[in-house]
Parts: C-alpha cells; sequence; structure tokens
C-alpha cells in the first residue's frame, strides 16, 4: 500500500468509527490513583472524537463534591477538570441516586451539572455502550 | 453484557454493585479473590443465589483451585476454565470490570 492509500484509509477509519464509551467511577477521589487516573482517560478518549459519558456511582460520588481544598495534603486538586469536561464535549455525567442518598449528599453539593438516575438506569445506560471501563 | 469481578466481597462491595447493575441478558463471572463468593457459607451466598435466579454466575477453576475452594462451590455456580471464560468473553457484546 502506498503511503497516500494508507493516510486516506486511516483517515476514513477514524471518521467512521465512533464508539459509545462509558468510564465507570466508583472510588473515592485521593485514597487511590484511580479517580485521577480515571479523568485522564476519559480527557484521551475525548480527543479522539468519542461519544463519551461518565458515570458516578458508590464511593465514586465524592469525586464531584463542590469544595474540595488539597493544599494541605500538598496534592493536586483535580476536581476543576470535571467542570472542564464540557469544553471536550464530555456533557453526559450520570450520578446515581442511590450512592448520594446513602452518602447524605445532594445533587446541590456537586460541583457540575449532573444527570442524577436511578440503579435500574444506570444499569440500562451501562448496557447500551459499546465500551465500558470502570476505574 | 459480561460483569468481571475479581475482589473479595469481604473487602470491597465490588459483587454488590455489580449485582445491583444488571441489565438482561447480562451473565456475572468470578475471577481472582472474588470465587470465595462462590463458595458455599460465605457471606455472599445469599446474593449469589438470587442472582442465579436471573442470570448464570461463572467462577473461574483455576483461581477456586489456586485457594481450595474447588469443594465448596455453591450450587448453580458453573465452573469454567480460561479457555471457558474466553469463550463468555467472545459470546457477549460488551464486557465490565468492577474493580
Amino acid at each position: 500500500m502506498t503511503q497516500a492509500a494508507d493516510t486516506a484509509e486511516h483517515g476514513q477509519d477514524a471518521q467512521s468509527v465512533v464508539k459509545k464509551f462509558m468510564f465507570v467511577n466508583r472510588k473515592a477521589p485521593y485514597g487511590t490513583i484511580y479517580a485521577l487516573e480515571g479523568l485522564e482517560v476519559v480527557l484521551i478518549s475525548a480527543a479522539f472524537d468519542q461519544d463519551v459519558s461518565l458515570a458516578f456511582l458508590d464511593d465514586g460520588v465524592y469525586q464531584l463534591v463542590k469544595g474540595q481544598q488539597t493544599k494541605a495534603l500538598e496534592v493536586k486538586n483535580f476536581s476543576p477538570t470535571y467542570r472542564a469536561l464540557e469544553g471536550y464535549d464530555v456533557e453526559k455525567l450520570y450520578v446515581e441516586r442511590e450512592s448520594l442518598e446513602a452518602r447524605g449528599l445532594r445533587e446541590d453539593q456537586l460541583l457540575v451539572p449532573v444527570q442524577v438516575v436511578g440503579a435500574a438506569e444506570m444499569a440500562a445506560l451501562m448496557d447500551s455502550q459499546d465500551v465500558v471501563i470502570g476505574f | 453484557m459480561l460483569h468481571i469481578v475479581n475482589k473479595s466481597p469481604y473487602e470491597r462491595n465490588s459483587l454488590a454493585s455489580c449485582l445491583a447493575h444488571t441489565a438482561a441478558g447480562a451473565a456475572v463471572i468470578l475471577i481472582e479473590d472474588a470465587v470465595y463468593a462462590a463458595t458455599r457459607g460465605n457471606s455472599a451466598e445469599a446474593a449469589i443465589r438470587k442472582a442465579l435466579e436471573s442470570l448464570p454466575v461463572y467462577a473461574l477453576a483455576p483461581d477456586l483451585e489456586a485457594r481450595g475452594m474447588q469443594g465448596s462451590v455453591i450450587d448453580g455456580v458453573k465452573v469454567v476454565d480460561f479457555g471457558g471464560f474466553v469463550d463468555l468473553v467472545a459470546e457477549h457484546r460488551t464486557s465490565q470490570s468492577w474493580l
């Protein structure tokens, strides 16, 4: 295959293959590296123009709590990044109602606009994806 | 959807959360430390038995054997080898790992 043909083929591939990716966040933000690493992967996949959505359940809902201050801990506060996702066309953020309620959290305590869904609806959303990656 | 769980039910809530998010046509496979959930008398036995009413539950034989639990598997849980695991991944359109 010539270089030009090779380039053309890959260019076409990049345009035609858009998959539904869901990143499932189930860990609290600073105790482990999962939340931060998950966010990095979300940004990478968004750069490839994929149909990206994020799910927050179990301790993952703590990632979105407003007012995170990490100065004394001397680690990066990555919570503002969730607000930047919109700029990468990542606008589907689903938060599980049961997980919020079990932790005494309300939607107005979260730092970005989200869609609050029940466990059954979350299960259906997961089932509708092409790729589901858990963190 | 094939749901893959690899943590002991005593260590994390991965299995409970997985079982709360299964849709029609789903299957669950227990690997690594999650195979303890497939054994008789463990704290997750009731949840596994309830799950078996609506979906298939598998446990990975090499992980059961390594832990000496191969003789304690709950009735109805299907034991598969690595090849069987690969078949399950191939049979389902998507898979999801519950870390």
